[in-house]
């Protein structure tokens, strides 16, 4: 299952999009974010999976674009520690 | 006292064909929503009764009255409900329910339940939020995104125009519809603004329905974008309290390409079903 997590604004639109069927539960992605933004709880759109999977904490969904700023590479490469520390390549961002 | 125009009707039903009957399991879904909560008695996965009210300022409370009126005249009492689930924004917040599940994930399921398995795509126009959510043909979760950052394109939007315009909140969507040539959208998302923005059509001489229809259209405009991000697949439906406001749900159509499934019963009891019907499942897993 594919959960987008943010939200669109005038200024553009911010998503942490996850791919949960990637996902293992390992919680290297939570590990790497120094904002706290991720963290491992019940499946959103699946309620009865028995496994956890990655998740957006309700503090930051609303204000990702702030707090994923301080990762955001200043040039092309794009090296987001959540992205890269993720083996299974669940994750992305939108912006 | 002066009219509300937002204050909709609260209503209860009970199904006149499914009777009480020994059925296996009897379960409850409650949705606590921002603006209304719902609450459904479901029957082996059938629809046997609901109601639906005003969320107060107690969820708990507003829980628990809902799940009261649903149950009256059924024959039923609280006590015979074997398991009892909540969703919705005040679902953290319910002291008798044996689990809670997210609203997604009941949405899912409930529109799943009222349009059948050709259901693929389901826009939850909720009172203060909105969810884009894709369902393969069980109606397990996909792709879903839900934006909650504001009330533009919601309920509690809606409300707060039918009172601007001083026209019962049940009629906006119809009167919406009746303008000549579609007015270009309001320009502003947030509803506050659009409010103030709204006022000045109107001392400008706009009609009421033009102002209502250039809101309809701005509201419409701004869930296509992001039913887009998820991808519209057909069959689609729309849930939630705006799909009775036929002028949001013909310009999202018109926006789409796309007609939208017309509900044989209630959309706005969607997440509730949902709901329930996760109760019977957890009941059949072993009641945990």
């Amino acid at each position: 299952m594919i959960a987008n997590y943010g939200y669109k604004d005038g200024s553009g639109e911010y998503f942490i999009i996850l791919d949960t069927d990637k996902c293992d539960g390992c919680e290297l992605c939570v590990k790497a974010c120094p904002e706290h933004v991720l963290f491992m709880g019940e499946d959103i759109g699946d309620p009865l999976r028995d496994v956890p999977v990655v998740l957006v904490t309700e503090e930051h969904r609303k204000k990702l674009r702030y707090s994923c700023a301080s990762c955001k590479p200043s040039k092309e490469v794009k090296n987001l520690p959540c992205v890269v520390a993720c083996p299974h390549g669940a994750l992305r961002h939108s912006w | 006292m002066a009219k509300e125009y937002w204050r909709w009707t609260e209503y209860r039903w009970t199904s006149p064909d499914v009777k009480l009957n020994g059925q296996q399991y009897i379960t409850c879904g409650i949705d606590v929503g921002s603006v209304s909560t719902q609450a459904v008695i479901m029957l082996d996965g059938k629809l046997f009764a609901y109601s639906s009210m005003r969320t107060g300022s107690s969820s708990p409370e507003s829980s628990q009255k809902a799940l009261t009126w649903a149950l009256e005249g059924t024959g039923l009492a609280q006590k015979d409900v074997q398991y009892i689930v909540g969703t919705g924004y005040g679902r953290v917040n319910m002291p008798f329910a044996h689990k809670t599940v997210t609203e997604i994930a009941c949405h899912g399921r409930g529109a799943n339940f009222i349009y059948g398995p050709t259901v693929k795509t389901v826009l939850d126009m909720g009172g203060q939020d909105c969810k884009a959510i894709r369902i393969d043909e069980k109606g397990a979760v996909k792709n879903f995104l839900m934006n909650d950052k504001c009330a533009a394109g919601t309920g509690r939007g809606m409300e707060v125009f039918a009172d601007l315009v001083c026209v019962p909140i049940e009629e906006v969507g119809q009167l919406s519809l009746t303008v000549e040539k579609e007015p270009p959208p309001v320009s502003n998302t947030c509803v506050i603004f659009a409010k103030s923005e709204a006022s000045a059509l109107l001392e400008e001489g706009w009609e009421v329905n033009k102002v209502l229809a250039a809101y309809c259209s701005a509201m419409a405009h701004r869930v296509v974008s992001l039913l887009q991000r998820v991808g519209v697949e057909k069959e689609f439906a729309i849930t939630g309290g705006i799909s009775k406001n036929p002028g949001v749900v013909k310009r999202i159509e018109r926006e789409l390409g796309l007609e939208a499934l017309h509900p044989n019963i209630d959309a706005q009891i969607a997440g509730a079903i949902g709901a329930a019907l996760f109760g019977k499942a957890f009941l059949a897993k072993g009641g945990k």
